[in-house]
């Protein structure tokens, strides 16, 4: 079981982690004009890349939302960031 | 069967007896014995019988790697199928049983299964019984084959416990490299486990006694322990590690003497791997014979128990190892005649109910045991299974682990160090972490050769011979992992520890290829047996997926309800006014009861997540399906969430407290999911310091009135608040002075309600004056099943029963906001995509039907051409004992387009008839609301 890093409370199991998404998606608005092909690919396209990833998780006990950066071929896990302070 | 003369060992205490059975024959050991060393030192040869050819087996070796001697534990009342012979200490009273031994292990009825042996090659089962197919064959069949028998009686109760650790080091294995490891790094000043599925330290030194450093091996490893441990070490004994997960998370079972299982989850900063060598056997017809078993295993039952496993023994010599058994053995007053398999391999065993001699091209030889040492096979699994890739030596015969793993380190045997002094010296610069080249001990190839006589075992424990494996490269399953599958090698308990290396020799000869090109098959956790009760530890029966309890628990209990799971929650399914009554007459008492006058439900877990803030109009007006933002302070307003696919999330009321603060009134059994969904959308989109989310439902409890006469009801608690329609209006709420009471006017019954919400603490209290009041006016206390029909009567819906993941806002009837809202919401874009438009989209109806209820989940179906296809399924069904008919709820394709036609439905093979008809089959102006 990996550990996660959560920016409120520190490295925890990944078990207390919901995945959300992957970091730098934006919502595309307003709706009216939104093609079905944008939306499409905003519910459901993700790079999932074998090595460095940018994903957004919710520490679930505490509510909070970070940036984790880890890769995913090793397992080895760095920062987790607010994802408001994103550039 | 005549028994040896016990020889001290230094293990045993030869003066004292310890009496117990083995397949009902009363026997006697000695304390400290091994069931193992017990059975042998007793003349005991045949152990049990084979997994597939019931061929009677015996002992091989010594410790984890044994594959053959499984017994069954009975002790006391507790019961344990398929025990290690060799790791388990002997108990005054146990009693033993063969596995596999229909009568025992000696006589076996099945043992004909063996005489037919070359008519059930691998894989024959899967080929042979296939018509009419394998489940008609499968009891049999599993009958023979298989290991232990269960204790019907395990698991009810939690025999092991869970704790988490975390360490700076962890050092698994005791041996000399392991426990150099322990000390070195205890000495730097480092927290740190030491780990051994061993009752003592020393590893191989506990078997063969050998010298290190001018003193016994055992006096040695006291002394290291004993430093280790000054040091502040931290020593599990009878401990093992069976698995490493990602980030060094180890998972270890541990036997203290005589206390119960535990599992440790220990998350180590940095781990050393020194779990040892295995001792390989070596392939020839007939290996499998009870008395061939591992030289080093041979003088561990010398050195520690006293049995000599022989008194004509033929050591097959193929590692320098060999000689130390030799010596100990002919001490011991054994004649030893050496072999050197390389140059003179083994062509026959002879066999008569016992072990009687071995053949080979040159000469015979007449021994009562054959001692093989095949060399020494590193013990890699945690090293692969913490991600560590392995290297094949040609000089060593065997995969190496590669250095270079984040902080895990393999030393000693495990790294190909058979030298005792290059062991300790690479457990010395483990403990430092460092790495110390060392090249790993040159070893003899001694492999399977195919071409020889014979039945080869490979496999002891799943019964897999050379002939196997090259029947399976025959039929093209010649990859080291369709191998495994289709021969079963290396897939017993013992996790191949003595067969895959071997198995894989013999696959690389037959193909053609070198080793490691064969590769090895997966290394997976657990590496030895674990029990499932040490798995499940406390989290069994109740504990299992505990519920929720409501605060008002006793005071249900108190009115005799009969309490179940409601997503989660454990809450009143409905109340007993008397002890025989039935169930469908108590929940249709109640249901009348809640038309005719008055009902009290315990709607407590109803969620109540606050949403405060200067931006929290805003926030919900996102959140929710239904405008939002209109809504007054002091109003309620129905709606729906959705997922950003569209689908329904969740429906329930929002009341608005205030202009900067509502409350969420999701479903009950949905509050952490919606707010979670709530939190996650305030963090990504809005300003978290402008808009806050908070789940306060445990804090409260929600008592509900519903019925005519509630407001009478209600009244007579004199609670100071103007029941008038006028200043509580349907949809609307109030809350008293103070804030200790909030009131709020919705109705999921479609009669006149009060939701009243109070502090939890209050809440008994609270429930007795609103029983009094409810019981002055003919009413009574309704549990779940009863709301269930009320709700289900006006066509209201559960998400997640009356909706599935496709489900949309649209579909049940509440396309308004869709049409209307212009603002942005969760899930808009969904709503207007092709999908969302198809007219064939399943809606919500009801079904009128005679007779009996329709059963939940029958398919409504629909005939075209000769294909019956299902156009849809009943999501909620009851018997209205208001309407005195069946009442249910439906999707159905096309749903409101069919209003009025009969369909066909299909459950289980019958067939039924129903009219589409509104999902509102009660009231439908809804005129009781305000009655």
């Amino acid at each position: 079981m990996q550990l996660f890093p959560c920016r409120l409370c520190g490295l925890r199991p990944e078990t207390e982690f919901r995945y959300l998404s992957e970091a730098g998606t934006d919502r595309p608005e307003p709706s009216d004009n939104v093609s079905a092909a944008e939306w499409s690919a905003y519910l459901h396209t993700e790079r999932n890349p074998r090595g460095p990833a940018r994903e957004i998780w919710c520490h679930v006990p505490c509510g909070t939302i970070s940036i984790i950066e880890r890769d995913t071929a090793t397992g080895a896990v760095s920062g987790a960031t607010d994802p408001r302070a994103a550039p | 069967m005549s028994a040896w003369p016990r020889l001290g060992g230094t293990e045993i205490d030869t003066g004292r007896s310890l009496t117990f059975r083995f397949d009902g024959t009363p026997l006697a050991g000695h304390p400290g014995d091994t069931v193992a060393s017990a059975l042998l030192g007793t003349g005991v040869r045949i152990i049990g019988r084979s997994f597939k050819y019931h061929r009677p087996r015996g002992v091989w070796g010594i410790g984890v790697e044994e594959p053959n001697a499984i017994v069954d534990i009975a002790q006391g009342k507790r019961r344990m199928p398929n025990c290690l012979a060799t790791t388990t200490r002997l108990v005054e009273g146990m009693e033993i049983e063969s596995v596999q031994g229909t009568q025992s292990a000696r006589r076996n009825r099945w043992s004909l299964l063996d005489r037919v042996a070359r008519f059930i090659p691998a894989a024959f089962y899967y080929k042979t019984f296939m018509w009419p197919d394998w489940h008609f064959y499968e009891p049999r069949i599993r009958a023979l084959a298989g290991l232990g028998r269960m204790d019907a009686e395990a698991g009810r109760e939690p025999l092991a416990a869970h704790r988490s650790a975390q360490s700076e080091v962890l050092i698994i294995g005791a041996g000399p490299a392991g426990l150099s490891a322990a000390v070195t790094a205890a000495e730097r000043g480092e927290a740190v486990w030491l780990v051994d599925y061993r009752d003592r330290p020393g590893g191989s030194l506990v078997d063969s006694g050998q010298a290190v450093l001018g003193q016994p091996g055992t006096v040695w490893a006291d002394e290291m322990l004993r430093r280790y441990l000054a040091a502040g070490g931290r020593y599990l004994s009878c401990a093992t590690a069976l698995g490493i997960a990602d980030h060094r998370l180890v998972w270890i079972s541990a036997e203290e003497a005589g206390g119960p299982e535990t599992l440790w989850k220990l998350r180590a900063g940095r781990i050393v791997l020194a779990p040892g060598a295995f001792e390989r056997p070596l392939t020839f017809a007939d290996n499998d014979r009870p008395g061939i078993m591992s030289a080093h295993a041979a003088l561990g039952y010398l050195t520690r128990f006293g049995v000599r496993v022989g008194k004509h023994v033929a050591l097959l010599s193929g590692h320098p190892s060999a000689e130390r058994t030799a010596a100990a053995l002919v001490q011991a007053g054994a004649d030893v005649t050496r072999l050197e398999p390389y140059e003179e391999p083994v062509e026959a065993v002879s066999w008569s109910g016992g072990l009687n001699g071995l053949r080979t091209a040159r000469r015979k030889i007449d021994c009562d045991a054959i001692l093989v040492a095949g060399g020494w096979t590193p013990s890699v699994h945690l090293h692969r299974q913490a991600g560590g890739k392995i290297d094949w030596s040609e000089d060593a015969q065997a995969f190496l682990p590669r250095t270079g793993l984040e902080r895990v380190r393999s030393a000693g045997a495990a790294s190909g160090l058979q030298d005792l002094n290059a062991a300790i010296r690479s457990g010395q610069a483990a403990g430092e972490d460092r790495d110390e080249p060392a090249p790993a001990s040159y070893q003899t190839a001694l492999w399977p050769d195919p071409r020889r006589k014979g039945r080869q075992w490979v496999d002891l424990q799943n019964d897999v011979t050379v002939s196997d494996i090259a029947l399976a490269v025959r039929e093209n399953f010649s990859s080291v992992e369709h191998l495994k599958r289709y021969t079963t090698l290396g897939m017993a308990s013992d996790q191949g520890k003595t067969s895959n290396m071997a198995g894989l020799a013999c696959l690389a000869q037959i193909t053609g290829q070198t080793i490691p090109e064969t590769g090895t098959t997966t290394f997976r956790p657990p590496c030895r047996p674990v029990s499932f009760t040490t798995i499940a530890g406390p989290r069994l029966g109740p504990l299992f997926s505990a519920p929720k309890r409501l605060e008002l628990e006793a005071r249900h209990l108190d009115a005799d309800a009969e309490l179940r799971g409601y997503g989660g929650w454990l809450r009143p399914a409905f109340y007993r006014t008397e002890p025989a009554e039935e169930e469908a007459a108590a929940v249709h008492r109640e249901a009348r009861t809640a038309r005719e006058t008055v009902a009290l439900y315990d709607g407590s877990p109803l969620g109540k997540i606050e949403v405060l803030g200067p931006d929290a109009e805003a926030f919900v007006e996102f959140v929710y399906y239904n405008t939002m933002r209109t809504l007054a302070p002091g109003r309620v307003r129905y709606g729906f969430m959705l997922t950003e696919g569209g689908a329904v999330f969740d429906d329930g009321v929002l009341l608005r407290m205030a202009p900067d603060r509502f409350v969420v009134s999701c479903s009950s059994s949905h509050v952490e999911a919606v707010a979670r969904h709530l939190d996650i959308w305030r963090q990504d989109r809005f300003d978290p310091d402008r808009v806050h989310v908070q789940d306060t439902t445990d804090g409260w409890a929600t008592l509900t009135l519903t019925g005519p006469r509630a407001r009478q009801a209600l009244l007579r608690l004199d609670l100071g608040i103007d029941l008038g329609d006028q200043q509580v209006p349907h949809m609307s709420h109030t809350v008293l002075p103070g804030g200790a009471l909030r009131l709020a006017r919705v109705s999921f019954t479609g009669d006149r309600s009060y939701e009243l919400t109070v502090p939890s603490p209050d809440a008994p209290l609270f429930w007795d004056r609103l029983s009094e009041a409810v019981a002055a006016e003919g009413g009574a206390p309704m549990g779940l099943e009863a709301l269930m029909i009320l709700r289900a009567e006006k066509g209201l819906i559960l998400v997640g029963k009356d909706t599935d993941g496709a489900t949309m806002p649209h579909d049940l009837g509440f396309g308004g906001p869709r049409d209307r809202k212009t603002g942005e919401y969760v899930g808009k874009r969904s709503l207007f995509t092709e999908e969302a438009n198809r007219r064939d989209r399943h809606a919500l109806v009801g079904l009128s039907v005679e007779g009996a209820p329709l059963a939940p989940g029958a398919h409504i179906v629909e005939q075209a051409g000769s294909t019956r296809s299902s156009i849809g399924f009943v999501t909620s069904s009851y018997r209205s004992p208001w309407l005195d008919r069946p009442i249910a709820l439906a999707l159905i394709r096309q749903g409101r387009e069919r209003s009025g036609s009969n369909v066909e439905l299909v459950h289980l093979g019958q067939a039924r008839q129903a009219t589409v008809v509104s999902p509102c089959a009660f009231d439908p102006d809804w005129s009781r609301l305000n009655a």
